[in-house]
């Protein structure tokens, strides 16, 4: 379980509780946090679960995979800590972590 | 205006797999999509990908299925629309009439929307004023080289049309390649030519840049770039080029009078029929309790939605249930001669 904090364009913040084994999407999709959209579902063949992760946690998550930063050129305003949400697994390790979503998805 | 007894919007496989059952069932259907040619996300995404969960086909790609089962509906001889958005639906009597954007019109009874997760569309830059200048001297495709003939063109991009354009242009026009990071993800063989081509002083290369100011009056004049860690670089230019890929959008369908949860459509899994009599959603683009994503999922979904039509364009007959393998009649539909 990781204590998981989205931060919405807008400022407004959300909290949540995610299972080991959820990825940082699904724990968004799940919970109703607005910002995440993940039209594919989870299979890393849009970019539309993209996320800023906050600086300090970027080396800590998993890492890319081949292909993600491919489909991270289509996202709407990729920069430097610019993720997948769909790709980061959530383990123990993750607790407290800090993504910001983007002003918009498509 | 052309008649049919089915109109099904994308050319995905599930709207191609749709059409051949609407084939075996006596049917006719005309099909619409907004690309260029036929497979949706499999040849749009994929083409070159292997798709391991095909039931009976082990390993195949994206542009193998889609050409499979453009085969497999070949003997309907069913017309594909391509370059084309379905932009209006309307009611008259108890047919659909569709209005495309290329002003094509098809009167139906029935509708299946196997659209995606959308339309594909160019990703944009997102700097607002970029809209100002599109098609005067932003563009997101390239219909008419000629135009950039000793101009200077800022391409922005990492795939395989930012390359080759950047390639071509540079021929006869200053280029300037902007990308966000220092990988490419085009060709290897057009990644070394672009760097031989900086070598050279054909072309100007800026990595880990993006677009974060524009400015002119009626055309671009001027461009900034920022580098990840804030450097700043300002070019004077005509033209501005952006090739991010395709992003999917809903568009139009938002305004059909659909139930639309979460961009998908909700159906009753018996018919897959909408809110709306006689239209139908199957693929990505529907929803229901246990919806799988699935390629597989949208062939058992269309087959559904293709009997879900037949009272609508048959009303006073009544629909026999019948194996391929068995039924004289299919067989003739298939142009099979025994």
């Amino acid at each position: 379980m990781a204590k998981i904090t989205y931060v919405e364009h807008n400022g407004k913040s959300h909290t949540i509780d995610v299972e080991n084994g959820l990825t940082v999407m699904e724990g968004a999709i799940q919970n109703n946090v607005p910002g995440i959209d993940a039209d594919c579902g989870g299979s890393m063949a849009c970019a539309t679960c993209h996320v800023y992760v906050k600086e300090d946690w970027f080396n800590i998550v998993p890492s890319k995979t081949e292909g993600e930063d491919d489909m991270l050129d289509q996202a709407y305003e990729p920069k430097k800590y610019s993720r997948l949400s769909c790709q980061l697994l959530v383990s123990d390790e993750l607790d407290g972590l800090i993504v910001n979503l983007p002003e918009k998805q498509i | 205006m052309i008649k049919t007894d089915v109109v099904i919007i994308g050319a995905g496989p599930t709207g191609l797999f749709c059409a051949h059952q609407l084939g075996i069932i006596g049917l006719k259907c005309e099909i619409i999509d907004n690309l260029d040619k036929a497979g949706g996300q499999c040849i749009e995404l994929y083409p070159d990908k292997p798709i391991y969960d095909i039931p009976a086909i082990p390993e195949c790609t994206g542009e193998e299925l889609t050409n499979n089962l453009l085969k497999q509906i070949d003997t309907f001889k069913f017309k594909i629309h391509l370059n084309q958005r379905v932009e209006k639906i309307s009611k008259e009597g108890s047919n659909w009439k569709l209005t495309t954007s290329s002003k094509n019109e098809f009167l139906s009874p029935n509708i299946v929307i196997a659209g995606g997760v959308g339309s594909f569309e160019p990703r944009r830059f997102s700097i607002k004023e970029c809209e100002k200048f599109e098609n005067n001297s932003i563009f997101y495709s390239v219909k008419d080289k000629s135009i950039f003939n000793d101009k200077i063109v800022a391409i922005f991009g990492g795939g395989d049309s930012a390359l080759d354009w950047a390639i071509e242009l540079s021929k006869n026009s200053k280029v300037i390649l902007v990308h966000r990071r220092d990988d490419f993800r085009g060709a290897s063989s057009s990644v070394e030519k672009v760097k031989q081509l900086q070598k050279d002083n054909k072309l100007e290369l800026f990595t880990k840049f993006q677009l974060s100011k524009i400015s002119g009056e009626i055309k671009l004049e001027n461009i900034e770039i920022k580098h990840d860690d804030g450097e700043a670089k300002t070019f004077k230019i005509d033209y501005l080029l952006g090739f991010f890929g395709l992003i999917m959008q809903l568009g139009p369908i938002l305004e059909w009078g659909l139930n639309i949860d979460k961009k998908t459509i909700p159906v009753n899994t018996e018919s897959f029929e909408t809110s709306q009599k006689g239209i139908f959603a199957i693929g990505d683009i529907c929803s229901y309790p246990g919806k799988l994503k699935l390629i597989l999922s949208g062939f058992h979904e269309g087959a559904l939605a293709a009997r879900g039509c037949f009272k609508y364009a048959r009303p006073n007959e009544k629909l026999r249930f019948e194996f391929t393998t068995t039924s004289k009649v299919i067989r003739e539909r298939l142009g099979k001669s025994n």
